[in-house]
């Protein structure tokens, strides 16, 4: 836990001039979670969570390590079903909908809430293949030329098309880390999702390629719904407008970024942020 | 750059997706039949075999009385005795209204060449038996079992039946009388091979699979478990270890003829070992155990965590006398579970054993290592192979038997390993 | 005699093991400070007497029946069998052990009795060497062992030098054998291309493996060229995988990705059944069953068949190695790292679409592997075929037809009489080896594929 920052208490740290400038406070609530709780076996991992995630805006979700962040995030596209063991109860309405009413398809709810893993994992694909993936199982183009143009799109948006530009052929894996990474938030966004949610993505990357992903996840929030999963706090108030703590499967406490840094006001949260625990 | 803005809700798309559940079920149901498919052949060669062979546990006897005249037989020579005709009488005094030399021979045909064999065995035992009569339970010859258990029909036409309407009335007169029985085949376990189906059994073949395997099990055992040892324990990472590495796993993938072709240009043919003994079929089955059993005891030596090796050192014990007292011990478990797995299969090997020699027509179990002997996958090939009716029955039987033990051996490893495995 | 030997050994091991324990506990006793335990010396000395007895027994038992039968044979007239004929001599040799072990048939020869006669006495002469032999031996060995005991003998380390000569031995033994398997067919082909010529052997396309009898016998010339022996073997196998790669991969598929754990936990276990099966077995099952109903179905439609139909053979191969492909196929599907499946599903692909997509093609390496090995397998197999399986040589690739493989020939010019020098039998280990040549330059090639897959997830 970096605590150097810290050492002035309740300094706010050098938030980036960004982050709440742009927050229109017109933003609407893209995902509404009411009441959530996560059993996996016996244990209660999750209890009784509400958040109101919102669009056009970096959420991030910070806490101790297993307090339930990455938990809670996999309810957010079903991924907790691949689980067996694994229960939710709760709403969690996706634009109104609830996502987990027996209507709704997973498989249909992934392509509009796409996420991104802690360790980059490109398919054993060329480039151009692991972006084309999502579109072509959804079939949501009718030609090549358009698949073509997703492809630049995503990657574009992804920044990192002037680096791979002359070799969509080449294997994803053989890039770097940083790059990996990248490619793999344009292949979740090339299914034009409404949601991005971010498990930690910059944990396995090194300062320089970590900086790439921050600034990618700030053009991205002008899209999608941004929710980021994070282990450092300076990460969460350089990136995100809103914050949520999470403690022991509970949330104590969800505001704008720059209160919860400053004066946050539950204690948990307090002592976290100043380095107490965690 | 425009999105594509997909509309989720559109038949279009709600088609499509629907589509793709259904090539889903399509794999899964594809899945399923394939293993319905392998999961039914087990059924059916299991099924085929206990159908054929089930017939084999049961051999067609009938009880008569033989006079054992001392005209016949001499009480100084028992084994130079007319045992032929005692028999012969016995089954002519039942029908004496038989008298064509012809029908007689015919007649005669009813009992098994066995018969002999039982009456002269109860004379031995018994030579106060000369001058009087003994009553035996002796089996009949091949087709009249075939009649009994129905797999000759009466009802196909005589010119295409093997038993003509004389010979299946006569037998029906001995069935009237009381005399035909079905008692259970212990022959098959107690005789050795024979010519005649209904008197064969798979004594020799017991005898020379135990010899062949107790000879692959005292050679690959230690040689197998001192090899691996020294691999995992105490060889240096060079070049020679890498060698031997590879050569135990390609050896492990050689086609069992190969070892076969080896024993016969190098123990037959240049060390001069006797053909067909169950000695040399040792040797070549412990040449293709080796690998299995170095592989098995690799891999629970891993299994030992080093932190009972660092221990032992810890208190001053060498090298050696850490792996010997105190890892190998832990380590025999998996071993012991190797070393019966890789028996089992040797228990199945054919072709090498072939290729000796052990398919020879041999009448007697052998009395040593070095005696010819029959194994038992080797009798099953060679009763596969005999024209007789009854011998189809009968390899099956011998089959049942073969994957009895192979069972056996099995679920002792299993147990063994459930048992004796330890949690780290 | 030999077993009594043995015995003996094992005795005279704990004889030396007590003596030199005890007189090194006595040293001890007595004040003096050894450099190894006690229990060493006593192992020191049953290692030092038995270990070399042990060998010599083995030696001997390996070369004496060859030893004695060439004496006995040099000692006969000349004109006893023909020169250079292998077969009448080996006949011979039978003859003569039969009479020497009492089995009289019709009236011998005298010298043939005689010859009888010396091999008896050779045999009694020769256990008495073997025992003198292991005793002096015994003898000497415990000697030594008894005289080494002294306060600064390392013996200790003596002991683990043994111990680990004779691991070093154990483990050479593998490369041994594969001298030896190369060896031995190098050495019959070679004397086997000396009769015909290598040229006919790799290109002919007639293999009709019949030597003449007699002279001027009619149909003798034999003609040996392996091309449809090859061939016959390539349609078996191409039947068999035909088979078991899509039955097997098919399973594999369904029971690593759709089945549940209890159904997993019951069917694992059978398929394990049906690749434990003896080989001869499946041959049976082969002519019992499988052929029978081929021919049925054949003529029920109206098409020809022969009755050693290739498809019979190949189909029961190939349902031999379906469990053998399915655990392979098993393994590499597991061995895909979860977050490659993570990543697909949260995509939004089915898991039908994230098996076919993504976990197959990444499994392909390990797959490729196992696929490889079922075909050298496949290729050596012998017993299904030696049953199932046609005997003559024929250029067809119609899998209705009979085929008979290099495998059904190595067995069957090699069961019975074998005398080493017509080329019938030669021509058994030149097919040998380029059977071993095939089958270890597709298994090379298997697991270096397998290597390289794994290096990928590492």
């Amino acid at each position: 836990m970096e605590n150097s920052v810290m050492t002035d208490d309740n300094a706010a740290p050098a938030a980036a001039p960004t982050a709440d400038r742009r927050n229109a406070p017109e933003a609407s609530v893209k995902i509404d979670a009411e009441n959530v709780n996560v059993h996996y076996g016996e244990t209660h991992a999750i209890k009784d969570v509400s958040i109101g995630i919102l669009d056009k805006t970096v959420t991030a979700f910070i806490g101790p390590s297993g307090c339930g962040k990455s938990t809670f995030l996999r309810c957010l596209n079903r991924m907790n079903d691949t689980i067996d063991i694994c229960r939710v109860t709760g709403d969690i309405l996706l634009d109104g909908h609830d996502i987990y009413d027996q209507q709704i398809d997973p498989v249909q709810l992934r392509a509009r809430v796409g996420m991104v893993f802690q360790k980059p994992n490109p398919f054993p694909k060329s480039i151009y293949d692991n972006v084309s993936y999502g579109p072509r199982i959804h079939g949501l183009v009718n030609s090549k030329a358009e698949l073509d143009e997703i492809v630049e799109k995503s990657l574009r948006r992804a920044a990192i098309w002037g680096e791979v530009k002359d070799r969509l052929d080449a294997p994803g894996t053989g890039l770097s880390g940083g790059q990996q990474q990248r490619l793999c938030i344009a292949r979740a966004i090339a299914t034009q999702p409404e949601v991005l949610l971010m498990d930690e993505p910059c944990s396995a990357l090194d300062p320089i390629a970590t900086a790439q992903v921050e600034d990618l996840i700030n053009e991205l929030r002008e899209s999608y719904a941004v929710v980021i999963v994070t282990h450092s706090m300076q990460q969460a108030a350089r990136v995100s407008q809103k914050t949520a703590f999470f403690h022991l499967g509970v949330m104590p406490e969800y505001d704008d970024t720059e209160k919860i840094f400053s004066s946050p006001s539950d204690k948990r949260t307090q002592d976290y942020i100043t380095g107490r625990f965690g | 750059m425009t999105d594509i803005s997909v509309d989720w809700a559109s038949p279009a798309i709600a088609d499509r997706v629907k589509k793709r559940h259904r090539a889903d079920l399509w794999l899964k149901g594809g899945g399923m039949a394939a293993l319905g498919f392998a999961l039914l052949m087990l059924f059916i060669l299991v099924a085929s075999l206990v159908s054929t062979g089930a017939d084999a546990f049961r051999q067609t006897h009938v009880t008569l009385d033989f006079d054992v005249s001392e005209s016949r037989v001499s009480p100084d020579d028992i084994f130079k005795g007319n045992f032929r005709a005692i028999v012969n009488d016995a089954i002519e005094a039942r029908f004496p209204e038989v008298t064509s030399r012809s029908d007689r021979r015919t007649l005669t045909g009813i009992l098994s060449n066995g018969a002999q064999g039982a009456v002269r065995d109860a004379v031995f035992a018994d030579p106060s038996l000369i001058g009087r009569s003994v009553t035996l339970t002796v089996p009949v010859s091949d087709p009249y079992d075939q009649l009994m258990k129905g797999l000759i029909k009466r009802d196909t036409p005589e010119a295409n039946r093997r038993l003509k309407d004389n010979q299946i009335a006569w037998f029906d007169q001995l069935q009237a009388a009381g005399l035909v029985s079905k008692p259970i085949n212990w022959a098959l376990l107690s005789n050795a091979d024979s010519r005649f189906p209904e008197i064969a059994g798979l004594k020799g073949a017991l005898w020379g699979s135990f010899y062949a395997l107790l000879v692959c099990f005292l050679i690959s055992f230690p040689v197998g478990i001192a090899a691996a040892i020294y691999l995992e324990e105490f060889a240096p990472k060079n070049r020679l270890t890498d060698i031997i590495e590879i050569n135990i796993n390609n050896l492990a993938a050689v086609p069992s003829v190969v070892f076969g072709l080896l024993a016969l240009a190098v123990f037959i043919g240049w060390f001069g070992m006797p053909r067909s003994a169950p000695l040399v079929g040792g040797i070549t089955l412990s040449l293709m155990t080796l690998p299995t059993i170095i592989i098995a005891t690799r891999a629970s030596l891993k299994g030992v965590p080093p932190s009972i090796r660092e221990a032992a050192l810890g208190v001053g014990a060498s090298k050696h006398q850490v792996v010997l007292t105190h890892v190998l011990p832990l380590a025999m478990p998996g071993i012991l579970t190797g070393t019966i797995i890789g028996l089992a299969q040797a228990l199945g090997e054919t072709a090498p054993l072939l290729l000796i020699g052990m398919n020879a027509f041999i009448t007697s179990a052998p009395e040593s290592l070095f005696q010819p002997a029959t194994a038992l996958p080797t009798q099953i090939f060679i009763w596969a192979d005999s024209p007789e009716r009854g011998f189809v029955s009968r390899t099956s039987a011998a089959i049942l038997v073969l994957l009895t033990f192979l069972i056996a051996m099995n679920t002792l490893a299993v147990i063994l390993r459930r048992r004796l495995e330890r949690r780290w | 005699m030999a077993g009594f030997l043995m015995l003996l050994i094992v005795a005279a091991a704990a004889a030396g093991f007590f003596v030199n324990w005890r007189a090194a506990q006595v040293l001890r006793n007595g004040g003096v400070r050894l450099h190894s335990m006690t229990a060493f010396h006593g192992a020191y000395a049953a290692l030092i007497a038995a270990l070399p007895a042990f060998i010599f027994l083995l030696i001997w038992l390996a070369l004496r029946d060859g030893a004695i039968m060439a004496i006995v044979m040099s000692g006969l007239p000349d004109g006893a069998y023909p020169a250079d004929d292998a077969g009448a001599r080996s006949l011979v040799q039978s003859e003569i052990r039969s009479l020497a072990d009492g089995n009289v048939f019709g009236t011998p020869a005298d010298y043939m009795l005689v010859a009888a006669e010396r091999l008896n006495s050779l045999r009694w002469v020769g256990d008495v060497l073997m025992a003198f032999g292991v005793a002096a031996i015994l003898g000497f060995g415990l000697w030594r062992a008894r005289r080494s005991i002294a306060p600064q003998f390392r013996a200790r380390q003596r002991v683990e030098q043994i111990l680990s000569g004779v691991m070093i031995f154990c483990a050479a033994s593998a490369i041994l054998v594969t001298v030896g398997i190369t060896a031995s067919l190098v050495f019959e082909s070679l004397r086997f291309f000396a009769k015909v010529p290598v040229t006919e052997f790799l290109f002919g396309l007639n293999w009709e493996p019949q030597i003449p009898i007699r002279e001027g016998q009619v149909a003798g010339a034999g003609a040996f060229g392996w091309v449809p022996v090859i061939l016959g073997t390539l349609v078996i196998t191409a039947i068999a995988c035909a088979v078991a790669i899509p039955i097997g991969l098919m399973t594999a598929i369904y029971l690593n990705e759709f089945a549940s754990p209890r159904l997993r936990n019951i069917t694992k276990p059978l398929l394990e059944i049906l690749a434990g099966v003896p080989t001869v077995v499946y041959g049976f099952f082969a002519i019992l069953v499988v052929a029978p109903a081929m021919r049925d179905f054949a003529a029920t439609i109206g098409v020809a068949v022969s009755p050693n139909i290739a498809l019979a053979a190949g189909g029961v191969m190939g349902i031999m190695l379906i469990p053998f492909i399915s655990s392979f196929a098993d393994d590499a599907l597991s061995a895909v790292p979860r977050s490659l499946r993570d990543g697909s599903l949260a995509l939004g692909a089915t898991r039908g679409e994230t098996v076919r997509k993504v976990l197959f093609p990444a499994a392909i390496p390990g797959i490729v592997g196992g696929v490889l090995l079922a075909v050298s397998r496949a290729i050596g197999e012998t017993m299904i075929v030696v049953m199932a399986a046609g005997l003559i040589a024929t250029l067809t690739i119609n899998p209705l037809d009979s085929v008979t493989t290099v495998t059904v020939q190595i067995v069957t010019l090699l069961i019975g009489d074998t005398s080493f020098d017509n080329p019938k039998t030669l021509a058994a280990f030149a097919l040998g080896l380029m059977l071993f040549i095939v089958t270890l330059g597709l298994n090379i090639i298997a697991l270096r594929v397998v290597r390289k897959y794994r290096e990928i997830y590492d």
